[in-house]
């Protein structure tokens, strides 16, 4: 079984919590301690942000995640060898690599995909790449028995749901809203209604994510969703943080989702 | 040659070209790609895009031969066409006219665009004014500074200019921004995509709205001078203006296509805009497979030109194709001689053109006095160079 499949195996029906931090932000040597602080404040998978100088799809708090790594050329091998760190003490919380198409492309796509296996990834989530164009990464992910990722939107159709359920390993990621990460218009009620519509499709976990800001929220969204995946409000602590005190920080806040959720 | 048919239904040149964005715009894009093929089909369609560029934009722009310019040159005869001559002084309007009526159609009410030059910008103010749309342009804070009075055109128009800080602060960024625009406002919102650039159908939609350029070419052309072109040039940004000149050509034989990118300040000094040209990889940015200018790692670089049009490190995915079957080719030309030409150009034939279409006719008058004098050149003029006079006077030591 895949690290994801057995998260979620042992949470035997209880939510999973997906904090998403962005690797090499606030630097580089900081980011597998930031990842060993959200799994102890209750992180059940992590995703991490590959840094992408043109980020399309976030809002502007992870924008500035992604320019602070850059800041310090931090490249996708470089978000390998973070992982690799981070399994020589954790070999149980799968890792979620979540970032744009082209650096991996321009790696290619086997040798990434062996690569990332080495590392210790267990799944990968490339934002701008839909089914359509996912053929031959997938392939080569599924090769290396890493599950590809996808994203479902408010505005994907059924057809397209039962396609993307074809395609889909690990969990879906069920994006919240209309907008970019981090924005503020998430209507809870609207994504419990879309959430029991794909259960007639989707047979992995379905994971929540954009604009979950609060213990709250994350609550009221664990009430329908598998997992809930929080971003940019982790990166927003990690903002206001010193390098010093970011990962308390951060095990505070994780702790406080987690305990939260149902 | 085959017969050139291309995109295939998946928006695909080749290798290139594809639909590679976020989930949330699939469906968009897969509606808006319908809407497309629907229209294509209807005559009534095509007939309000003629009379809107007759009557409102002022088609067929006129081919003028350059014939003092020639002469200095004492090769090959220039010819340009006058697309420096439709309303807003440039190629822009003609695909933002068509793109408008599009939205018109879908019934969207309010339109988002990019712009580098400012050109598109104000192409697309112009249209949401003439056609009763909310319209919201994004813009880099650096091309702000180096395009105000096409900002405040922009503004005279009614249209909001939204400033881009992220990134480079150029085109590139305010795509990024117009794209998170539509991702937030998809269903209201048409986005009317500046160039032949972007997830499909944008490469394949703009490409046949600015191929009035080639078509009225391929008629002009022989009436001034009794056959074909011998070699046809435009400058390449994103590659609107160049692939509407050339795609009426592609299976014309013995018609040379030239494409000219940004050498900023040169090629090997890497301060660039010159994806096809300048030795770069392939790449995926902005929904498209294409060539793009990039490090090792797959970051996108920051790219160098003295005409913000051009200034962009991707480029449409059917030039990369193109490029690869050898069917165009594509060369750089550096700021200075790009400046060079802006300045003869003034001088010699009463004209001042755009810093973007400077860089084809700086080319064009490399090349010229290297052919014999019967041979024709055939410059696509793509705009006017009154948005750029505060550049040419900065770089000059004047404040104006
Ligand atoms: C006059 C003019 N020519 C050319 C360009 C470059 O764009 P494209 O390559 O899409 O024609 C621009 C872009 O702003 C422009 O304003």
């Amino acid at each position: 079984m895949s690290r994801i499949a057995a998260c979620f195996a042992a949470l035997e029906g209880k939510k999973a919590l997906i904090p998403f931090i962005t690797a090499g932000d606030p630097h580089p040597s900081r980011t597998v301690e930031l990842m060993h602080g959200l799994v102890d404040g209750g992180a059940d998978i992590i995703e991490l942000g590959v840094p992408f100088s043109d980020p399309m799809a976030d809002g502007p708090v992870i924008q500035r995640a992604s320019e602070r790594a850059l800041v310090h050329k931090v490249g996708l091998r470089d978000v390998l060898a973070m992982v690799a760190e981070f399994r020589k003490t954790n070999t149980t919380t799968p890792v979620v690599l979540m970032g744009y198409l082209n650096p991996v492309f321009v790696m290619g796509y086997a040798a990434f995909a062996t690569a990332a296996r080495e590392a210790g990834v267990d799944g990968v989530l490339t934002v701008d790449c839909p089914p359509e164009e996912a053929a031959d990464l997938s392939a080569a992910l599924i090769a290396a028995d890493l599950d590809p990722v996808f994203l479902i939107a408010p505005t994907t159709p059924e057809a397209r749901v039962r396609e993307i359920a074809r395609h889909a390993r690990g969990y879906v990621y069920y994006v919240s809203l209309k907008g970019v990460t981090g924005a503020g218009n998430l209507d809870i009620d609207d994504v419990a209604r879309k959430i029991a519509a794909l259960r007639a499709h989707i047979q992995v976990p379905i994971g929540v994510g954009f604009g979950i800001r609060d213990a709250a929220t994350a609550k009221a969204i664990s009430v329908t969703a598998d997992a809930v995946v929080v971003g940019s409000r982790l990166v927003q602590e990690i903002e206001a943080a010193t390098e010093q005190t970011a990962k308390e920080r951060l095990t505070g806040l994780v702790a406080e989702l987690k305990a939260a959720i149902l | 040659m085959e017969r050139y048919d291309l995109p295939d239904a998946k928006g695909h040149f080749g290798p290139y070209g594809g639909v590679y964005v976020a989930e949330t715009l699939m469906a968009a894009l897969d509606e808006l790609k319908n809407e497309y093929e629907r229209v294509k089909a209807d005559p009534t369609f095509w007939e309000e895009f003629r009379q809107e560029l007759k009557h409102y934009v002022g088609r067929p722009s006129p081919i003028y031969h350059a014939k003092r310019w020639s002469e200095q040159l004492g090769g090959a005869q220039i010819f340009f066409k006058r697309e420096d001559l439709n309303h807003t002084g440039a190629h822009k309007i003609s695909n933002a006219i068509g793109q408008a009526l599009l939205a018109r159609r879908m019934g969207k009410k309010r339109v988002i665009a990019e712009t580098g030059a400012g050109q598109h910008g104000v192409a697309t103010a112009t249209v949401a004014a003439r056609y009763g749309m909310e319209c919201f342009v994004y813009m880099g804070s650096e091309d702000i500074k180096r395009q105000s009075p096409n900002v405040f055109r922009m503004k005279l128009l009614g249209a909001t200019v939204v400033p881009v800080e992220s990134g480079s602060k150029t085109l590139k960024d305010a795509l990024n921004e117009a794209m998170r625009d539509w991702v937030t406002n998809v269903d209201s919102t048409f986005y009317i995509l500046g160039t032949a650039a972007g997830p499909h159908p944008y490469p394949m939609m703009v490409r046949d709205f600015l191929s009035v350029i080639g078509e009225e070419s391929k008629e002009q052309m022989p009436e001034l001078t009794g056959r074909q072109p011998d070699v046809v040039v435009a400058c390449v940004g994103g590659g609107s203006n160049a692939i509407g000149m050339f795609y009426p050509y592609i299976n014309v034989d013995g018609v040379r296509m030239v494409g000219v990118e940004a050498g900023g300040h040169g090629i090997d000094s890497g301060m660039h805009a010159a994806p096809l040209s300048g030795g770069a990889g392939v790449g995926v940015l902005h929904g498209a497979k294409s060539y793009l200018m990039q490090d090792a790692n797959g970051q996108v670089v920051e790219t160098h030109s003295v005409s913000a049009g051009l200034d962009y490190p991707g480029v449409g995915p059917e030039h990369s194709y193109l490029k690869d079957i050898g069917r165009a080719e594509y060369v750089a030309i550096d700021d200075k001689e790009a400046l060079a030409a802006f300045h003869d150009c003034c001088h010699l034939e009463g004209i001042i053109p755009a810093l973007e279409s400077s860089h084809a006719l700086a080319w064009a008058a490399k090349v010229a006095p290297t052919m014999g004098k019967d041979k024709v050149i055939l410059v696509n003029l793509s705009g006017r160079g009154d948005k750029d006079i505060n550049t040419v006077a900065g770089l000059a030591g004047i404040t104006l």
